[in-house]
């Protein structure tokens, strides 16, 4: 077997065919085309809903008082579990393997009133670290609760970016006479139930797929010490920590269940002692569901590809039926049988390879134009970013590779086996 | 050049077996000039692609060149096809969407020529039949004379010895037959051996030999050479 003839026969041929092959790849271009969209949406979905649990905040878990389950020294069961404001430093000495360990306080239905606008919020009392623990990061020219906050119990505000456009929407006139912008809300005054609040900072807009107590974006969140002094809760409403090793969550759960069962007397298995949401639980659980979808969605484009590599079989097998007689002429001038089989999977390999280029090209260029492009729709932020990445460019052409070897290779095995002595007999 | 001794050829068709050659002895010498005649259905065309080793015999012994074909390889047989063996069919058989001048190198091709050498050769040959200003014309834009020197010039391509036309004048009128009978003549004179199958007469009186055939059986006892 000689490459350079093979070559040579296949690409002189090859010119001669275009326009039987243009429809073939034309197929192999829609085919191509249809599975990396679909599986650069999927890819979009996936990126969306990891970073959705990541808005809640990355690896923590959350903690609420139950009611214990099992009778534990002389108390019975049906006792309710309270978290307490020293629980925090109490676990936070005796867990070192957390990273981080924080609570809040919760008040519903306060009156926060600016100017002459009075709404009816809940009122979060957090610490500095509820910044990282919960992505709780303010915009350009603001700032989160910190340590000073705290020590001072200072009347300072910050506030979720949706609370800060119902507040401040429609609060002010610019020079023309129109609604201008919500003013800049650094520095201004707020009520908190008649006590007044200075507003530290707006929370930076982000995704947010759960949540559990209503959505960040309508936060007002005060210095936890300021929300005791003016409201006097002694319980905290959860409390959220962050193990350092987030494949050991299982473990630092059970040693929370035996530290906090120690203070607050209740037996460490007792599972109903305390609520626990893991968001590990939900991100390996969205990312299940993200890859079933993209999974799902592969298999459709999958599918479509399978359908154009059929196609592509069906015109290779009918035009060696066309070109029976012109096989039966190469043998006579002295082909080898390879030759013909080679020419004939070339050829389909050729269509594939080049219209499944074509359709990624025009995949890519799509997706590119769709991220560029703002739309200003839910349905279609949720659908997120369709991404082209590197793995997908991969698969996309192995399958395409497999299809279009197999779609060639069956004609070509009926080409190499035409008798030329049949096909030349003289009709 | 070829010697055939005792060649069978049976086709089969479903369970029906067709014996079109029953015990061909035929010899033939380099350079010879030999025709081979006979009534239609007589086993002609068969007797042809065996000589030219398109095709084996089902019984019998082949020696082509002094090699035994029984223990060739295909692809051994596909390369004295293409080197030493040149087709002329009744049909033309060119490739109808390429030109003279593509017609005529294929044959190149596959001797893994290069495509300087081939370009050369290519205008040499075809030059060699008078159709020097016909290479860029695709076979429907040639006459059937045109289309069969073409054909001609695609069988000298690689300049095998032995030329085989079925019928080469079958489709052309008498004028155009003429001509080609007068290339094959001049083939002849530069050294090839050639064999032709005709139902013409006096193409038949004009070579050297007539072999004539019945049945799929010689019978003008005129297998060898004088
Ligand atoms: N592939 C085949 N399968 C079955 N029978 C065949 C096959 N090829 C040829 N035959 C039969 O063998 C016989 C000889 O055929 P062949 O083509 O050699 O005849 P021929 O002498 O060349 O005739 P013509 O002058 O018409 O070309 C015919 O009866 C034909 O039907
Ligand atoms: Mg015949």
């Amino acid at each position: 077997m000689r490459p350079s003839v093979i070559i040579n026969v296949f690409l002189r041929d090859f010119r001669k065919q275009r326009k039987r092959m243009s429809l073939t790849l034309l197929a192999i271009l829609w085919g191509t085309f249809s599975i990396m969209l679909l599986l650069a949406f999927g890819e979009g979905l996936k990126y969306q809903m990891k970073h959705g649990t990541r808005g809640l905040g990355e690896g923590i878990v959350i903690v609420w008082g139950g009611q214990t389950s099992i009778p534990f020294e002389g108390f019975g069961k049906g006792r309710h579990i309270p978290l307490v404001p020293d629980d925090i430093d109490y676990i936070r000495q005796r867990m070192p393997e957390l990273e981080a360990v924080s609570g809040e306080y919760i008040r519903w239905g306060a009156t926060v009133k600016f100017k002459d606008k009075v709404l009816s919020e809940r009122i979060n009392g957090l610490f500095p670290d509820y910044e990282q623990l919960r992505n709780f990061i303010p915009q350009m020219g603001g700032r989160f609760i910190n340590g000073a906050d705290i020590e001072k119990r200072r009347r300072v505000a910050f506030l979720g970016d949706r609370t800060y456009e119902r507040l401040f929407s429609g609060g002010s006139t610019d020079a023309s006479g129109k609604e201008s912008q919500p003013l800049d809300p650094v520095g201004q005054t707020i009520e908190i139930g008649g006590t007044p609040f200075l507003v530290i900072g707006v929370m930076q807009h982000k995704m947010q797929g759960s949540s559990y107590q209503g959505r960040d974006e309508d936060v007002i969140a005060i210095p936890a010490s300021t929300f005791v002094a003016l409201f006097g809760d002694p319980y905290l409403d959860n409390i959220i920590y962050k193990p350092s090793d987030k494949g050991d969550y299982k473990g630092a759960e059970k040693r929370l269940f035996e530290v906090m069962g120690a203070k607050h007397k209740f037996h460490p298995d007792d599972e109903s002692a305390l609520w626990t949401w893991d968001i590990m639980e939900e991100e390996k659980e969205e990312e299940m569901i993200a890859f079933g979808i993209q999974l799902f969605l592969g298999m459709i484009g999958a599918l479509t590809l399978i359908i154009a590599g059929v196609g592509v079989a069906n015109i290779m097998y009918v035009s060696v039926r066309e070109r029976t007689r012109e096989i039966g002429i190469k043998m006579a001038l002295g082909a080898r049988r390879i030759y013909i089989l080679v020419q004939f999977v070339l050829e389909a390999l050729w269509i594939t390879l080049f219209g499944g280029a074509l359709g990624m090209a025009m995949a890519y260029v799509l997706t590119e134009a769709f991220r560029r492009v703002e739309i200003d729709s839910e349905a279609i932020s949720f659908m997120g970013k369709p991404t082209v990445s590197l793995e997908i460019g991969i698969i996309v052409t192995l399958i395409l590779g497999i299809i279009g070897f197999l779609s060639g290779l069956f004609p070509a095995m009926k080409a190499s086996s035409v008798d030329p002595v049949q096909s030349l007999r003289y009709e | 050049m070829l010697k055939m001794s005792n060649i069978h050829k049976v086709y089969k068709t479903g369970h029906v077996e067709f014996r079109a050659l029953k015990g061909i002895n035929i010899e033939i010498k380099d350079n010879e000039y030999v025709s081979i005649m006979g009534p239609s259905g007589s086993g002609k065309s068969t007797l042809m692609n065996i000589m030219g080793c398109l095709d084996v015999p089902s019984e019998g012994d082949y020696t082509f060149d002094d090699r035994p074909v029984r223990n060739l390889t295909p692809n051994q047989l596909a390369e004295i096809r293409n080197r030493k063996v040149g087709f002329v069919f009744q049909a033309f058989n060119l490739l109808p969407y390429a030109t003279a001048a593509e017609n005529v190198e294929i044959p190149l091709l596959f001797a893994g020529m290069k495509s300087k050498a081939r370009r050369l050769r290519v205008t040499e040959v075809l030059s060699s039949v008078g159709l020097a200003d016909k290479m860029d014309n695709k076979p429907t834009e040639l006459s059937g004379g045109e289309m069969q020197r073409v054909a001609i010039a695609r069988a000298l391509a690689n300049r095998p010895n032995l030329i085989l036309a079925d019928e080469p004048t079958g489709n052309l009128d008498s004028a155009s037959g003429t001509e080609i009978i007068k290339l094959l003549d001049e083939m002849h004179a530069q050294g090839h051996t050639i064999i032709i199958i005709t139902h013409d007469q006096s193409i038949g009186n004009h070579t050297q030999r007539i072999i004539k055939l019945k049945d799929g059986m010689v019978f003008n006892g005129n297998g060898s050479p004088a």
